[in-house]
């Protein structure tokens, strides 16, 4: 009896198909994609459910790091002279208004400002600078000064204040900027988080299910 | 080199010995090298890729009064305490905070019976919704994260009123107290 012949297969697979899929995915890695700018001060923020995306047009942004020094910084360059200008004439500083306009962020006290942006920018590393003392216990909160020039240069104008804060940090330096904001009546603040999810089962949640999620 | 004719097809005209045959190529070309560095590129930028976008939570500060009676007048009914310690601990009381600390009580972050947020629920089905007030005081210890964490809670458990608050002096030992209490249990 004949035994009957199995075709053989063959064990090519034709990898064209597969080869569609995995560069569309990768078009669309390559499109979504937004490489973050190497960041000088490193933090983690927190998460919380928050899910209005922060503001990224005249930001005020306070960051505070991992051993709670705390940093200032604002985008616009205009603003970023007329507190440079301010500085000048009230701390009679001296210090280079272009230099400042061009520093993304400070995170000296004042009498140290001067060699902060005389220093080149690849020095000023977060983890070495001393940041923006805040701590009234060891001398004034100088946050309040920052921001009392920055809410006058931003006379008339919207300004979206952020606050970043490292997980770690610890609370005395948010208590810090804290009160300067309350110092210069900018009672209205955001905190920069990541997003997460609301638990299942919370009020919130029931809120969403029912479509009537505000955002306050 | 001596080559095998396997192809079956053209068996009709056959060539002399010696008269070489066109080869056929096939069309086919091995996309497997390909594949893997397609999916080499996409497992990179899926790594790179930061997809989620910061978000932001907003805070309204209540404005410092000066006057005592300017100042904003809560029930005692209504008031809940959280106060966060260091070590990721977590204290409340209700009300008044009783002078020998009877009604200081502890609590965690976790999802728990004990967890804060069993507590900020239960406290909001006791309490009628015009007289709720959480207060949130940090102490000095806790972290910046404790902080958005329990603001996270209220936005969770749909607190209408909440602040943050300094912590005073007492409430502050007693969380110390506590916490080294804890400290010196678990040891």
């Amino acid at each position: 009896m004949a035994r009957p012949k199995l075709p053989r297969k063959s064990t090519n697979v034709d990898m064209t198909a597969m080869c569609d899929v995995a560069f569309l995915l990768l078009t669309f890695f390559i499109l979504a994609t937004k490489f973050k700018p190497p960041e000088a001060i490193e933090i983690i923020t927190p998460k919380s459910v928050a899910s209005k995306v922060a503001p990224t047009k005249d930001v005020v942004l306070v960051s505070v790091d991992r051993d709670g020094k705390v940093f200032f910084s604002v985008e616009d360059a205009d603003i970023k002279k007329e507190i440079a200008n301010e500085i000048n004439t009230t701390k009679n500083l001296g210090i280079d208004v272009n230099a400042f306009v061009n520093a993304p962020f400070i995170g000296v006290p004042f009498s140290q400002l001067k060699s902060f942006l005389a220093m080149p920018e690849a020095e000023r590393k977060a983890n070495l600078l001393p940041g923006i003392p805040v701590d009234t216990t060891k001398g004034p909160n100088e946050m309040i000064d920052w921001m009392r020039y920055t809410v006058s240069a931003y006379q008339g104008k919207k300004m979206n204040l952020l606050l970043k804060g490292d997980n770690k940090a610890k609370y005395p330096s948010i208590e810090g900027v804290i009160n300067a904001f309350k110092k210069t009546d900018q009672l209205k603040f955001e905190m920069v988080t990541n997003p997460e999810a609301v638990p299942t089962g919370s009020e919130l949640w029931k809120l969403a299910q029912k479509g009537q999620r505000t955002e306050e | 080199m001596a080559e095998m004719d396997t192809s079956s097809s053209g068996g009709g005209h056959k060539k002399g010995p010696g008269v070489k045959k066109g080869k056929k190529m096939s069309t086919r070309v091995d996309l497997t090298p390909m594949v893997d560095l397609g999916f080499l590129l996409i497992t990179f930028f899926i790594f790179t890729t930061t997809m989620s976008q910061p978000t932001a939570m907003k805070l309204f500060l209540p404005k410092d009064a000066d006057k005592p009676d300017e100042q904003n007048k809560i029930k005692e009914s209504g008031a809940l305490t959280i106060l966060l310690g260091g070590d990721n601990t977590v204290f409340y009381y209700e009300g008044e905070l009783a002078p020998n600390g009877a009604n200081f009580k502890s609590a965690n972050y976790s999802n728990g019976d004990d967890g804060i947020r069993a507590v900020i629920l239960r406290k909001k089905a006791s309490t009628p919704e015009k007289d709720l007030m959480v207060v949130i005081k940090p102490s000095p210890q806790c972290t910046y994260k404790n902080v958005v964490d329990v603001l996270d809670e209220m936005s969770i458990n749909v607190i209408k009123r909440y602040a943050l608050v300094d912590i005073s002096p007492v409430e502050e030992q007693l969380v110390e107290k506590s916490v080294a209490a804890a400290a010196a249990q678990s040891k």
